[in-house]
């Protein structure tokens, strides 16, 4: 019972807040006539002082100017209410599993405007404007620089087919359905013309991004669909822009000659290349920068938003495909920046991008509903069923066609199942309505938003709430939790190589052979110039490696001691896998990334640090996963000690940290020591030898469970003998995976 | 399997006088030159345990029809076959695979052998050290022993990938299609066996 009558109670002060909200920013805004009233007497008498003094007004000790600050205050106050929309969703758990997110941010514009025109306001409507240039690139920006680049090339001829030949039949037959449509008396709809409609189909056969998004992201399907829709509905931007501007000329001249038409295919070809043209100049500055940006570590994030963003201003000027430039950019980019930006950099751009890119969708959505109850209506009803039905049927015809083509080319055919998803997935969404009320204010444009809103609103609502089930009830394949593995990325560069070398033996310039050349290219020109330093001449292998170690070694520093560790309930350790035989010290991160590396765990060792402190030992140490956990762990963070404590020995030149290390590796609490109970034991095993790693002088008492691990991978193999202070030695002792020594430790900990 | 599948080497040319092709004739094609895996390539055409005959060995030369059973190993699969049929081709190319890193026939992927194939991978990326490919190589064999064998004593020795364990750890791949080669332009018309003079 206390749950749910929490959750009402949420969703009251939800409303309220809501509510107040509203009528708080309503409440300033029909105060405007009255502060500009007082601020005009306010200012006039204060002239009125300097000049004579014969007035005699009392200083006004609190003022109240509301125009000052009205836009921002506004804007901030919508900001605010879809934030709390949003966290309110989340914290209903039964309505968000049932309804997609982007329904219910809808269902509560409708709810705004309906109380925003009761109070006899005009509600704001969705401006194109803004919603082009300030609401729609952070969604592209953080889709297209987050875009799984092997899956989207892999099936990029599928996702381009969708893209151009599918959006153009959409058009066409909706186009011209609709003219077929109006002609019927009935309707009364005869002053429609065949421009216009063709018009109107360009505006609504456009698969959105932004629905999309906000839809498939909730059900998890499997990677393919996801990046075949997806992908579908980026690069139809380009197709799109050309219709609308085409037919919007057309009807302007109300006739289509032949030179127009073929301006218009050369004007796609344009469009579509140049605003790519124009993405991949700019990601290769912001590369070309991003190499320098050592300098000032602090702006590096903003480097990347300022060139993606002004990408796509830079193709909106020239009435390029804006989206197909930011995507490119943002992919482009990418594997430069990375390489050369600081980790901390790397999360606040993907951060803020996300952060970014969920208000902006959020405020999409509510302002949609808003603009549903603002916007001046023509019902028609013929028109606006027979739209509907005509775009799923175009969608379902289309998507059927052109599987059936090109599954001829694919090796992973596409399934009825597949084709099912991705028909049901051509969701509208906001760009249509943005584009319809962009057109030229006549009766037909209220009838043509009317028909848009209602398609919109059928799509998201219908088929948004009903594709989770659907998935369900046809087993659709899920996402796959991937780990990264180090073995399957040894193994897919393997097969590159051999699927490569087979084309090659066969003289077969297929998919690999290209590929090939282009990864070759890149490394032996690109990279040299856009990464800094020692990092443009690693292999993916290696900085793959460096990745997955960086990773976990944060993984493990966050999760602290009450480790969920994923793959490491397992005691095997290196010892299992090498060998006894003389395996050599190796440094396996170069000094850079080592210091990296040592930068971030220092930074998170504090945090580390005071969690800790907080722990019971001995909550701990209870129960036997735990056990095996702290084990691994020990043991892991022994390696990582002892890796770190290499890299100050092997070079002679670094001496000079050993003392800096020390200071952090005070055991300061209790909850850290191995120490307090090595000393009694002292023993010294010989098995213990093997297990050594090159400590030749550290003196610095390994800090234990604070430690972070770098990985649970390749650790140093055992060295030559070493034979340093009795606690190096017995520490040594302890790091040797075995269970004994590790319960009887375990067993200490507990008084 | 058919030799319809496939286009003839175009350096079948200079076979006229030779009854099959041997490694120097592999070796000669310049665009492998920058294959960094081009030795184990080539061995893998040779290798006897590729033509499903339950052999061992490497062969000297080959023919038209051995040339013809490696290639097989890429086919795609059909999109009607059964799912059984999908997995004992899924077995097949896996099997393939593992024949090339497992040098020695021995039936596992020891340390050693998986080090010489992380070394290989590294040796087109310039000077790389030795022992960085080397704790590569230790990370993904610790890998696979921790999702194969989780719970090993510390004194156990994980001898090396068996067969099993290679399926398992490259489960999430899908073989059947990343590990095939569309042979779309082939025309049996102007296809030619490699002894051309018979």
């Amino acid at each position: 019972m206390a749950p749910i009558q929490r959750s009402s109670t949420l969703r009251l002060t939800g409303l309220l807040c809501l509510l107040f909200l509203v009528f708080f920013s309503r409440g300033f805004a029909s105060h405007d006539a009255v502060s500009e009233k007082s601020s005009g007497t306010i200012q006039e008498d204060s002239r009125g002082q300097a000049n004579s003094t014969a007035h005699k007004k009392t200083f006004p000790v609190l003022s109240f100017n509301y125009e000052h600050v009205r836009t921002p205050f506004e804007i901030s106050l919508w900001i605010l209410l879809a934030l709390f929309m949003k966290l309110g969703f989340h914290i209903i758990p039964t309505v968000s599993h049932i309804v997609p997110e982007s329904c219910l941010l809808i269902f509560v514009g409708l709810l705004v405007g309906g109380i925003i025109k009761a109070t006899g306001e005009q509600p704001p409507v969705l401006d194109s404007n803004l919603f082009f240039l300030y609401l729609l690139p952070p969604i592209i920006l953080d889709a297209g620089y987050f875009l799984p680049m092997r899956p989207f090339t892999e099936n990029i001829g599928t996702i381009l087919m969708f893209a151009v030949v599918g959006t153009l039949w959409n058009v066409f037959f909706i186009g011209g359905m609709m003219y077929a449509v109006c002609q019927i008396d009935a309707a009364k709809l005869a002053h429609v013309d065949l421009l216009s409609c063709l018009l109107f189909g360009s505006i609504i056969s456009a698969v959105d991004p932004v629905s999309v998004l906000a839809v498939f992201e909730e059900i998890h399907i499997n990677e393919l669909l996801h990046i075949l829709v997806f992908g579908e509905s980026l690069l139809n931007d380009a197709v799109t822009v050309v219709l609308y501007h085409l037919f919007k000329e057309f009807a302007h001249e109300q006739a289509i000659t032949v030179t127009g038409a073929v301006l218009g295919v050369i004007s796609f070809f344009v469009v579509s290349l140049g605003g790519v043209m124009v993405g991949v100049i700019y990601g290769i500055v912001g590369a070309f920068t991003s190499r320098f940006t050592s300098y000032s570590r602090v702006i590096e994030p903003l480097f990347v938003f300022l060139y993606s963003y002004m990408a796509y201003l830079s193709a909106e000027i020239f009435h390029l495909s804006g989206i197909m430039s930011l995507i490119a950019c943002g992919v482009i980019m990418r594997p430069y920046v990375e390489a050369n930006i600081s980790h901390k950099s790397y999360t606040t751009v993907k951060y803020f991008l996300k952060m970014w890119s969920s208000v902006s969708d959020t405020l999409i959505f509510i302002f949609l509903g808003v603009s549903t109850v603002a916007g001046p209506h023509t019902w028609n009803w013929i028109f606006v069923i027979f739209t509907v039905i005509f775009c799923l049927v175009s969608r379902v015809l289309g998507v059927i066609g052109l599987t059936a083509f090109i599954n001829k080319f694919r090796i992973v055919k596409l399934t009825k199942k597949d084709q099912f998803i991705i028909a049901y997935g051509g969701l509208r969404g906001a760009i249509a309505f943005s584009l319809g009320f962009l057109l030229n204010n006549n009766e037909i444009k209220n009838l043509f938003l009317t028909a848009i809103i209602t398609v919109i609103f059928f799509t998201v609502f219908v088929q948004g709430m009903t594709i989770r089930p659907l998935v369900e009830l046809l087993a659709v394949k899920k996402k796959k939790e991937s780990k990264e593995s180090i073995n399957e990325e040894i193994h897919t560069q393997f097969l590159d190589h051999l699927l490569t070398g087979i084309e090659d033996i066969c003289g077969h310039y297929g998919h690999h052979h290209w590929k090939d050349k282009l990864n070759r290219f890149n490394k032996t020109y690109v990279k040299r110039w856009l990464i800094a330093g020692e990092r443009s001449t690693e292999p993916q292998l290696i900085s793959f490696y460096n990745k997955m170690e960086l990773k976990q070694a944060m993984m493990m520093v966050e999760s602290g001691s009450a480790a969920k560790l994923p793959t490491i309930v397992s005691t095997v350790s290196i010892r299992n896998v090498q060998a006894k035989g003389s395996p050599k010290p190796s440094r396996a991160i170069s000094k850079s990334r080592e210091e990296e590396i040592r930068r971030v765990l220092r930074a998170n060792l504090q945090n580390t640090r005071q969690r800790l402190r907080s722990y019971s030992r001995y909550e701990l140490l209870n129960d036997a996963l735990e056990d095996d956990i702290s084990e691994a762990r020990f043991r892991k963070q022994k390696e990582m000690e002892r890796r770190m404590s290499h890299y100050l020995t092997v070079p002679a030149n670094r001496q000079e940290t050993p003392p800096v290390r020390k200071v952090f590796f005070q055991p300061e609490h209790k909850v850290y020591t191995y120490d307090d109970s090595e000393s009694p034991r002292g023993r010294a095993s010989p098995s213990c030898a093997d297990d050594v790693s090159e400590l030749k002088e550290t003196p610095e008492k390994p800090d234990q469970s604070s430690t972070p691990r770098a990985n649970r991978d390749a650790e140093l193999k055992p060295k030559e003998q070493d034979d340093q202070g009795d606690q190096l030695k017995v520490s040594r002792c302890l790091s040797d995976p075995g269970p004994n020594p590790e319960d009887d430790e375990d067993s200490t900990f507990l008084p | 399997m058919g030799a319809s599948q496939t286009r003839p080497e175009h350096n079948y040319d200079d076979l006229t006088d030779k009854s099959g092709c041997n490694r120097d004739d592999l070796d000669r094609i310049p665009a492998l030159n920058n294959n960094p895996i081009r030795k184990q390539i080539i061995t893998a055409f040779f290798d006897k345990r590729n033509q499903h005959q339950n052999d061992v060995g490497s062969l000297d030369e080959i023919g038209f029809e051995q040339f013809l059973m490696v290639m097989s190993h890429f086919r795609p699969v059909n999109s009607t076959a059964t799912e059984e049929e999908k997995v004992t081709v899924r077995k097949q190319k896996l099997r393939f695979l593992f024949n090339m890193h497992d040098t020695d026939n021995d039936g596992i992927i020891t340390l050693d052998e998986y080090r010489t194939v992380v070394e290989e991978l590294l040796s087109q990326s310039g000077a790389i050290e030795t022992e960085v490919a080397r704790s590569i190589a230790d990370a993904a064999m610790l890998e696979v022993a921790s999702t194969n064998v989780p719970h090993m004593a510390p004194d156990d020795f994980y001898e090396g990938i068996t067969f099993e364990h290679f399926e398992q750890i490259l489960k999430g791949i899908e073989m059947e299609s990343r590990m095939s080669i569309r042979f779309l332009d082939m025309n049996t018309a102007t296809m030619r066996c490699g002894k051309l003079s018979s």
